[in-house]
């Protein structure tokens, strides 16, 4: 039998560009604020869990937190790093061996596409060479494909970015805070048909820090805490299609995200209807469309009828999707983006949301990463 | 003719082919795999024509290791020609990444008709590419 393991503090770096300010100092930034939403001091943390893309080692930390010589595991997980943070640490809470414990995401990139080498993707030169090592064509390919079999238009993909800047205007942590109209984004630079520009999120800067507590540490405290009901983490199945594949099979395979969302619905319990909100991973425009239904959320091609009913908008009646703006608004540190979602789970589940509040009393938010080689991270929080 | 971009991507026949391996469970796969992993799968020619199964276009200059139009010494975005890829399947093979020529983005559509071909890539070496196939021809195969 493991142990209840709660969310008792959850703190931000602003989500953008911050010039003078290491991604490393932003993660330093985020720690303070969870230990100040949480009551703590940094030497209450028995154990910490973190890391970064392309930003560090997140255990330098110490330097700048306090010498308490806590052991601090580095998480090098590429976009999955805050999600396998968040796991081990929810881990070292549920074994009953640490009553508190810190999972921290933090990440600067340079401006422009993220660009990777092959032979660290275990791919040949010439696929680099001749330009097909990138991101955006695999979230395009897969999209345009989806569209075909789906019925989904072009205009629907265009509602998903006007969405995403329109919860960024009123969310105090998001990188773009003003509105994009449908016209503009349907109208911007192709990058790869069939997204444009603002369908695209872009790579960025920001950092977050959450503070896990066993529910004993947490009554103890006295602290405001949300349930973490279960935490799923999956690496691709066989013949699925993931970024970076030269080749794929014929044979039609599974996908990591059904594996990780099931797998989290079954251990909480629960089902996708049960749900009041839900962060999911938009890389771009078509992955929220997509991950809808990876998720359980909806059927292939009903995300058309969802998104001209407007009903994953915050006051949308069906399930408020990416509340804050989610990557395209909030922009892309691969090393916390994983968080930031859990981030503002917590907050909308504490009713703490402000403008960006969703209805009612939210019981149940649902998280969702996706990454290079082929990796998902779930998240299910309930507020009790 | 410029040099292969990889001297074993292709065969050298008058009909090229694009090469795979095929793995002892029968499985073709795409590229032929290299080092440990090649332990026990054949090289193997995968088929000259297949269907597009899904495409984009890549409209801004690849950061590198991109070596095409735009990447080389004094060059920039303006010197990158835009180009358009996509996935085709090599019926009972594999479902293989690629160049598309000889196209209009607005021309390609699921399931049509490609093959394959050699294609000048820079001023050093040509790469593979698939196009489309004639409607006569693609009526005929």
């Amino acid at each position: 039998m493991s142990e209840n393991v709660y969310i008792i503090g959850a703190g931000i770096h602003p989500f953008g560009r911050t010039d003078g300010r290491s991604g490393r100092e932003q993660g330093v930034y985020a720690v303070r604020e969870a230990l100040k939403d949480a009551g703590l001091e940094w030497p209450d943390i028995e154990c910490a869990y973190g890391g970064s893309a392309a930003a560090g080692n997140a255990d330098i930390m110490v330097n700048e937190l306090g010498l308490t010589s806590l052991p601090f595991t580095n998480v090098a997980n590429g976009c999955a790093t805050g999600g396998s943070a968040l796991a081990a640490s929810q881990q070292a809470i549920a074994s009953g061996m640490y009553d508190l414990a810190l999972a921290v995401g933090f990440d600067k990139h340079p401006r422009g596409a993220f660009n990777a080498k092959p032979a660290e993707y275990g791919l040949p030169e010439w696929y680099g060479q001749t330009g097909m090592m990138l991101t955006t064509q695999f979230f395009a390919l897969k999209i345009q494909r989806y569209m075909q079999l789906h019925g989904i238009s072009r205009t629907t993909l265009g509602r998903v970015a006007e969405k995403a800047f329109r919860n960024g205007t009123i969310t105090p942590h998001a990188w773009r805070r003003s509105p994009v109209d449908l016209d503009t984004i349907m109208n911007a630079p192709m990058i790869n048909d069939p997204l444009t520009k603002y369908m695209f999120c872009s790579p960025a800067e920001g950092a977050v820090g959450l503070i896990l507590a066993s529910e004993k540490k947490m009554k103890e405290l006295g602290a405001d805490g949300v349930k973490i009901r279960a935490v799923s983490v999956k690496t691709r199945p066989p013949n699925s299609f993931e970024v970076f594949q030269a080749g794929i099979s014929i044979e039609e395979g599974g996908k990591p995200t059904v594996l990780a969302s099931q797998a989290a619905f079954e251990k909480a319990g629960i089902g996708p209807e049960d749900i009041s909100v839900a962060q999911l991973q938009d890389t771009e425009s078509g992955a929220e469309i997509m991950h809808m239904a990876e998720n359980g959320f909806c059927k292939d091609g009903e995300q058309e009828e969802w998104l001209a009913n407007g009903w994953t908008e915050i006051n949308g009646g069906k399930l408020p999707v990416n509340t804050d703006g989610g990557c395209l608004a909030c922009g892309e540190p691969i090393g916390a983006s994983g968080l930031r979602q859990v981030y503002e789970n917590v907050q909308q589940l504490r009713q703490r949301a402000g403008e960006r509040q969703v209805p009612g009393k939210p019981r149940f938010g649902y998280s969702h990463v996706y990454g290079a080689p082929g990796l998902s991270g779930v998240a299910i929080l309930e507020r009790e | 003719m410029g040099e292969k971009i990889d001297p074993d991507l292709w065969s050298d026949d008058p009909q090229p082919h694009l090469m795979g391996g095929k793995l002892p469970s029968g499985e073709i796969v795409f590229p032929m795999p290299v080092g440990d992993a090649a332990e026990g799968v054949e090289p193997y020619k995968l088929s000259r024509r297949g269907k597009l199964w899904s495409w984009t276009s890549q409209g801004f200059l690849p950061k590198e290791p991109y070596e095409g139009p735009g990447s080389g010494p004094g060059e920039g975005p303006p010197d990158f020609k835009p180009f358009l890829l996509g996935y085709v399947e090599l019926p009972g093979e594999v479902i293989v990444e690629s160049r598309i020529v000889d196209a209009r983005l607005e021309d390609l559509h699921l399931g049509m008709d490609l093959e394959f071909c050699i294609v000048p890539f820079n001023a050093r070496y040509d790469t593979f590419a698939f196009r489309p196939v004639s409607q006569a021809e693609s009526q005929a195969a």
